[in-house]
C-alpha cells in the first residue's frame, strides 16, 4: 500500500531526449504507417482477417502496402513492423490472427522466450 | 439536480475480459486482482448510481487515424462493443442517456472545451472490461453510461493538466444536471506499461504507486507532467493516467479515499484500483 512505505519523488523531467527502446506514435510515425495500420485496422472484422490468411499478398496489395511494410509483414517481426510506421494496437490485431498475446509480442521484441518475458513481468512486482 | 457519488480508478485491459468469459476468478494469477474489486462492488451496491460516465481511450475499434479526436463524447441513447480482432466476446447493449449527454457537451464547449459528438460509438475493451469489473452479476445494466473518448493512441496528446481541467468542468457540467441522478466517474486505463519496442515489458511500481497516492490530494502534482515524462516513467502506455486525471478532475477539490489497490503484473501491466468519495 502507498501509505506503509517511503515513496519516492518523481519530479518532472522537462527532458526531450529520446526514450531507449521507444517509438512515440507521432504525426510523423502516423503518415509513414498508414497503409499499414489501415490495413491492420481492417482485422476487426472476422471475415477480413480470413481474407488475409486466404491471400496474404493480394491482401497487402490491396492495401497499398510499401516494400518496407511488406516485408515487415512477411517477416513477422513487431520491431520492422513498428519501424514501417505500425501503431502497437492495430499490430495487435495482425498477431492476433497468428495466436500471438501482448507476451509473444513482448518476448519478440526483447529478444527472450515467453518464458522469460513473463518472469521479468513477475520480477517487477518485486521492485 | 445530479450528484456525483464517487470515482473509480481502473485497468481496462483486454487479458481481464478474456479471464471473466473463461471464469479464471479464483486461479492464483487473478485472485488477488478480482477480490481487491469485492469492496468497490458492494460500494456500488450502497451508492446505487444510476449513471456512469466512463473515462476511456478507443484503441482503433471505433476511431481510425484518419480522424482522431482529442476529446470525443457520446451522444446516444445505446452503445454496443464489437469484434476488436481477438474474439473477446460481444455484450448486451449499454444503455446511453443521451439528454445528459448533451448537457455535459454544452457546458464543456462553454468553457472552452472542442469537442467530438458521436451519436453512434461502438466502445471497446477500454470501456467494456471496467463495466464487466463493476458489474459482472448484472443481468441488465444498472445504469446509464455516457463514454469520454481520451486520445492516447496518436501523439499530440492532450496534456495531464489540460485533462485535469477537462475534468474539473464534466465535474461542475454534471452537478449541474436538471435530473436527480447518482452519477460515478469511472477513469480507465493505466497504470504503467509498454507493449511495444525494446522496452517492451517495462513496469514502474514505484512511480505507479507515487500516482495512486498524490492523485488523492494532490493531483496537480501530477498534471505538471508532460506526456513524454510519463512514457519515461510509466512506458508508451502509461499516458493512460490522463484518463484518472479527468476522474479525478470530477471530484473536485476534496475528497475520500475509500480503497486503493495495486496488483502487478496483470497480463504486461502495473494495474490500479481506487475508488474516491467528495469529502463531505
Amino acid at each position: 500500500m502507498p501509505q506503509t512505505r517511503k515513496t519516492p519523488i518523481f519530479q518532472p523531467l522537462a527532458d526531450s531526449r529520446e526514450i531507449w527502446g521507444t517509438t512515440i506514435f507521432d504525426g510523423c510515425a502516423a503518415q509513414r504507417g498508414y497503409a499499414l495500420n489501415k490495413m491492420c485496422f481492417s482485422f476487426n472484422s472476422a471475415e477480413n482477417r480470413a481474407e488475409f490468411v486466404r491471400d496474404e499478398e493480394a491482401y497487402c496489395r490491396r492495401y497499398g502496402l510499401g516494400h518496407e511494410q511488406r516485408e515487415a509483414v512477411r517477416s513477422r517481426n513487431v520491431l520492422a513492423l513498428i519501424a514501417a510506421g505500425g501503431n502497437i494496437y492495430y499490430l495487435a490485431k495482425l498477431a492476433g490472427i497468428f495466436g500471438l498475446n501482448v507476451q509473444d509480442v513482448g518476448a519478440q521484441q526483447t529478444g527472450v522466450s515467453v518464458e522469460e518475458f513473463r518472469e521479468r513481468l513477475l520480477a517487477a512486482g518485486g521492485s | 439536480m445530479a450528484r456525483i457519488v464517487g470515482g473509480i480508478g481502473t485497468s481496462h485491459i483486454p487479458a481481464i475480459g478474456l479471464a471473466m468469459a473463461r471464469k479464471q476468478h479464483e486461479e492464483p494469477y487473478w485472485k488477488p486482482f478480482f477480490d481487491a474489486y469485492q469492496p468497490v462492488r458492494a460500494w456500488l451496491e450502497s451508492v446505487r448510481p444510476t449513471v456512469a460516465v466512463v473515462v476511456y481511450n478507443d484503441h482503433g475499434l471505433n476511431f481510425f487515424l484518419d480522424k482522431m479526436p482529442t476529446f470525443a463524447v457520446g451522444a446516444a441513447s445505446e452503445y454496443r462493443n464489437a469484434d476488436e480482432g481477438w474474439g473477446l466476446p460481444t455484450l448486451r447493449p449499454f444503455p446511453g442517456n443521451a439528454a445528459m449527454s448533451w448537457h455535459l457537451i454544452e457546458q464543456l464547449a462553454d468553457a472552452d472545451f472542442d469537442l467530438t459528438t458521436c451519436q453512434e460509438m461502438l466502445v471497446d475493451h477500454g470501456f467494456v472490461v471496467p463495466m464487466q469489473l463493476l458489474w459482472p452479476e448484472a443481468t441488465d445494466w444498472p445504469v446509464r453510461v455516457i463514454p469520454i473518448h481520451v486520445n492516447t493512441v496518436q501523439h499530440p496528446l492532450p496534456t495531464p493538466a489540460r485533462c485535469l481541467k477537462f475534468g474539473e468542468v464534466l465535474g461542475r457540467a454534471i452537478e449541474s444536471w436538471q435530473a436527480n441522478e447518482r452519477v460515478v466517474v469511472l477513469g480507465t486505463g493505466g497504470l504503467s506499461h509498454q507493449l511495444d519496442g525494446r522496452r517492451a515489458g517495462f513496469i514502474n511500481k514505484p512511480f505507479d504507486l507515487y500516482c495512486l497516492e498524490k492523485i488523492v490530494h494532490e493531483p496537480k502534482l501530477l498534471a505538471k507532467y508532460t506526456i513524454r515524462d510519463l512514457i519515461e516513467f510509466a512506458g508508451t502506455q502509461g499516458p493512460e493516467l490522463i484518463q484518472w486525471l479527468v476522474m479525478r478532475g470530477a471530484l473536485g477539490a476534496d475528497v475520500m479515499k475509500l480503497e486503493s489497490n495495486y496488483h502487478v503484473p496483470i497480463s504486461n501491466t502495473g494495474s490500479g484500483l481506487l475508488l474516491l468519495e467528495k469529502a463531505a
